[in-house]
């Protein structure tokens, strides 16, 4: 992909009710399944699960937005990158206290029953506690 | 010929049934409105599902066999078929269109001995095939897309399907909705969803955008492997057809709402001119008769 001509990389974020970003970015970071990965112009195709946590997006070397999600699915390729996911949330939207009381009753839930649902539900949890604490330092 | 009163009376009755489907059209065309901006609005991501399941298969149609929701049990004895209906009646043809291809349904899959189980969505649907089917119909949901079709109900019932699916409780489902058209018209839709078939007009689309740059149909790298993603991918697609089927299916219950409406409304209109045209005739009448009554009386005396 010696295509210098194109330097954003187009930026898509669909989920269930809705186009939620459609943008062109410098890079976009996607928590895939099996390590984040970074989305620059001229990207190899690479599809993927995604787990829950973070997704960012650059504009020079800043991030100019950050969104939790949930799980979904991602498609890179040399134009860009669609994500498919659901439950998305601006990471400026998630209190730390409201990660960690989601994360206890995640908990209690799999303690009274053990079914692949409550299960997940206690990953995202998790993951959505790292993601407030990581902006908490942030600042 | 009717007396004064009872015309009276009925035309004040007409009037007010005709206030009340005014009514219920205003209703339904604001509902209409929201309903088919929500079809809109999830549009895309059924769209670029289908293009990543198309990416999926076109890569590797070797491992196609191994996934159960894409290559069916192996027999097709057992049908289950979903059929999605309102919760409300007063909407014209729209519920009983769908009962009629149901039953349609039902009965072939019956004349060539296959056992039949029904999910309903919507009361109006159960309500019309428990006389004739009432045994296979497993469950029945309510209330969906009283607020707006969620996600999450669409979830619940794909959830539900897997479950029975995991269980080995059938082979082929089926759902049965009617697809929105225009305001004015539906189409009763019947699509596979089990073993998966990919709407052909994405698969079209997916393959015109790929025609157009030679490096997509290049293959892809997987991550995890083909096999794993389309554990996840096959029921969020589920996931994704059922809910699109309940948002065409909401916003058609609406378009034929109003239009039902419009045209009760219309014709309690044409019932008003027609009573009030016999009252006043009538009134006339009495009131020459009884002039004559007055002038012969007096020439008599």
């Amino acid at each position: 992909m010696a295509n210098i001509a194109k330097t954003k990389v187009v930026f898509e974020l669909v989920t269930p009710t809705a186009l939620a970003v459609s943008e062109d970015v410098d890079m976009v970071v996607v928590p895939g399944i099996e390590g984040d990965f970074g989305v620059l112009p001229g990207h190899t195709l690479v599809l993927t699960t995604i787990r829950p946590g973070v997704i960012s997006m650059y504009i020079g070397d800043e991030i100019t937005k950050s969104l939790f999600v949930e799980g979904g699915f991602a498609e890179a390729n040399p134009e860009g990158c669609t994500v498919l996911a659901e439950g998305v949330t601006d990471i400026a939207e998630i209190s730390a206290e409201d990660a960690q009381a989601r994360l206890v009753a995640a908990r209690d839930a799999l303690v009274n029953s053990d079914d692949t649902t409550a299960d997940n539900e206690v990953k995202v949890a998790e993951a959505m506690v790292i993601a407030a604490g990581g902006n908490a330092t942030q600042h | 010929m009717p007396n004064l009163k009872e015309l009276k009376n009925r035309i004040t009755s007409v009037k007010s049934t005709q206030k009340i489907t005014s009514a219920m059209k205003m209703v339904a065309a604001s509902r209409l409105k929201r309903a088919q901006e929500a079809a809109e609005t999830a549009r895309p991501y059924a769209e670029r599902m289908g293009r990543m399941m198309t990416s999926i298969l076109e890569n590797s149609g070797a491992i196609i066999g191994g996934n159960k929701l894409l290559s069916g049990t192996g027999s097709e004895d057992v049908h289950l078929i979903v059929v999605v209906t309102s919760d409300r009646g007063l909407c014209g043809g729209f519920n009983s269109s769908i009962s009629r291809e149901s039953r349609r349904h039902i009965r072939d899959l019956k004349a060539e001995s296959k056992n039949v189980k029904i999910l309903c969505v919507g009361r109006k649907g159960r309500d019309q095939l428990k006389l004739e089917f009432g045994d296979a119909i497993l469950e029945t949901y309510e209330g969906i897309g009283k607020t707006g079709i969620k996600f999450d109900e669409a979830q619940g019932i794909s959830g539900k399907i897997i479950e029975m699916f995991d269980a080995g409780e059938f082979d082929i489902c089926t759902i049965i909705y009617n697809r929105f058209v225009s305001v004015i018209s539906q189409e009763v839709t019947s699509s596979q969803i089990i073993p998966v078939r990919l709407p052909e007009d994405d698969v079209a689309k997916a393959k015109n955008e790929s025609s157009g740059d030679a490096d997509v149909t290049a293959s892809f790298e997987f991550e995890p492997s083909e096999e794993e993603i389309l554990t996840y991918l096959l029921p969020s697609n589920l996931n994704v057809q059922i809910f699109r089927a309940l948002l065409e299916s909401l916003a058609s219950e609406h378009g034929a709402r109003m239009s039902a409406m419009d045209n009760a409304t219309r014709n309690a209109g044409d019932m008003i001119d027609d009573l009030s045209m016999i009252y006043n005739r009538s009134r006339q009448a009495k009131i020459t008769s009884e002039l004559i009554e007055i002038i012969s009386g007096a020439e008599a005396l």
